[in-house]
């Protein structure tokens, strides 16, 4: 059952009419209706709560600007879509309890934490990720500025910081180094990069670039 | 995480209706909190009730205040241009709260909703009597992890001075919500028996017997909008928030204060504490003797001292009943500006 085939259902209530609507219905009908790992659990003639576990949903979402057609277990956050799915490997899984930020997306042009976010929620989201940041072969100007002050170190932080490094200015706080600070302080790294984001991040904000 | 069924509403009727067919079931918003606590297995959800996509999130002028609609963003809250003009003590309560993304993700009914912080509550192999009796997961009723309190005697530094009981210590993490008890907020709910107004003084409670329950929510009760009145604090309002680091921290004491002032004298004013209490901590007694009274280092101190009565620590938080005054009397001492 997938959005357009039932948009009222699926809009206002789609997991719970489609439980009812595998209890109900024959093996044949679901073959046609549901997505194949649940169909699969249903006709093993597995109880609920175990066809539960294999149960997929339908997604869309756009990541990157190409739109995705998914099917997902409605517990994979967004940040295991990207990275176990759909091989954005750029996003990164640091503590995966919203507490360092190394997992930071833009999701409809805000920044989140994708660790903390259920892929579910994104339906109809426009996602961008550290991948989707430059213009082909032409990197970002928060990417250029993050090199050219060096302010990787390990690396394993950066793509989060970048992303929070774009969305700092398009959100109107990158003024002075201080306020720099605190709207950087969602992400956390345990090395030295600090002072070498900020210097990036002000000669962004400084040179007026379209961010 | 363990597996759960996933519903998406986009009416308040469907998502109450959803809530109350099942038992184990959770609205889901911003998911910054139920999302943490699911994958460290505190929390496990037969079904979760996605609510993003209700129609809540409207900030609009009423005829005695503002309304914000419990779906609103904490970022989109804090830098609403109604909110900084009439409410600063609210905005600056919210833009202490966490970090940019996760007020990114955090919704107002959400934040009033978030868990305490306190770590034997996030530990399932420690004992805690407001994790064990929660009604959740496949094994409804059964405790998750041992009873009892863990912090009581144990590492207590964040812990709560007033309220208390001999069952539960803990305290009420946000920041937003400090702020909406000094403004005197009111609470929109529906539910399965229709609508109420909640007093914020009264939505959360104190642990007593039951620190499992946070609030005066019914069951399958959602939170629809928050009311604001108008007042004249706006010119003299601070939240001060004293905490290990400089950001992205919880409290280890907040204030929240709103003043209005005539000359030097206090007409009128709110105080309320964060980091002491199983729930916002409004200081009435502090603000009865504040009124009419010129605005001196000495009346904070006399307002400061009659706030801490009944104060108890645990140990580890014995220096709280001397900085929560202090940060009285310096949250005070800014909002007036007197310091």
């Amino acid at each position: 059952m997938t959005d357009q085939q039932h948009p009222d259902e699926s809009a206002e209530n789609s997991g719970a009419s489609r439980r009812d609507f595998l209890k109900q219905s024959s093996i044949m009908a679901a073959f046609a209706m549901t997505p194949p790992a649940a169909v699969t659990a249903v006709e093993k003639g597995l109880h609920e709560k175990v066809a539960t576990r294999f149960e997929q949903m339908p997604l869309r979402v756009t990541i990157n600007g190409t739109a995705q057609q998914l099917n997902i277990e409605p517990r994979v956050t967004l940040l295991d879509l990207l990275r176990e799915q759909l091989n954005l490997t750029g996003t990164k899984k640091g503590c995966d309890h919203g507490q360092c930020g190394a997992c930071t997306v833009h999701v409809d042009g805000t920044r989140v934490n994708a660790c903390l976010t259920l892929a579910m929620t994104t339906e109809g989201c426009k996602v961008t990720t550290i991948e989707g940041l430059a213009n082909g072969d032409q990197l970002h100007p928060m990417q250029e500025a993050f090199i050219k002050h060096d302010g990787f170190q390990c690396g394993y932080c950066t793509p989060g910081q970048i992303m929070s490094a774009v969305a700092c200015i398009r959100e109107g706080h990158a003024d002075n180094p201080d306020e720099i600070r605190e709207y950087m302080s969602g992400n956390i790294c345990r090395c030295g990069a600090y002072s070498n984001i900020v210097d990036a991040i002000m000669d962004v904000k400084q040179g007026g670039q379209k961010v | 995480m363990n597996p759960f069924q996933f519903t998406r509403v986009t009416t308040p009727k469907a998502a109450i209706s959803a809530v109350t067919k099942e038992s184990g079931t959770y609205f889901l918003a911003g998911g910054t909190n139920l999302i943490d606590l699911m994958k460290r297995e505190v929390i496990i959800p037969e079904r979760l009730v996605d609510i993003n996509k209700l129609p809540l999130a409207t900030i609009e002028k009423t005829a005695t205040g503002l309304r914000i609609g419990a779906m609103a963003k904490n970022s989109t809250v804090a830098e609403h241009e109604l909110v900084k003009k009439n409410f600063p003590l609210l905005s600056q309560a919210l833009n202490a709260g966490a970090s940019a993304q996760l007020r990114n993700m955090a919704t107002v009914g959400g934040n009033m909703m978030q868990r305490t912080r306190c770590s034997y509550f996030y530990d399932n192999t420690m004992p805690c009597n407001k994790r064990s009796p929660v009604q959740a997961g496949p094994d409804k009723g059964e405790p998750n992890g041992p009873t009892g309190c863990g912090a009581i005697g144990g590492y207590n530094r964040m812990h709560a001075i007033f309220g208390t009981s001999e069952k539960c210590i803990a305290v009420h993490p946000s920041d937003m919500c400090i702020a909406l008890v000094a403004l005197d907020a009111t609470v929109n709910v529906s539910g399965p028996k229709g609508d109420r107004k909640i007093p914020f003084v009264d939505f959360h409670r104190l642990p007593g017997d039951a620190p499992q329950k946070d609030n005066t929510l019914q069951p399958g009760e959602l939170i629809m909008s928050v009311d604001l009145p108008m007042n004249e604090f706006a010119k003299n309002s601070h939240y001060l928030k004293v905490r290990d680091r400089a950001s992205y921290a919880f409290a280890l004491i907040s204030v929240g204060v709103g003043v209005d002032m005539k000359g030097k004298t206090i007409q009128d004013v709110r105080l309320a504490m964060g980091g002491v209490a199983h729930k916002p901590w409004r200081l009435t007694e502090a603000e009865q003797f504040l009124k009419g009274k010129p605005a001196t280092e000495a009346n904070f101190k006399q307002a400061a001292a009659l706030a801490m009565k009944g104060a108890k620590s645990f140990g580890e938080n014995d220096f709280k009943l001397t900085m929560a005054p202090n940060s009285i009397v310096e949250a005070l001492k800014t909002a007036t500006k007197t310091a």
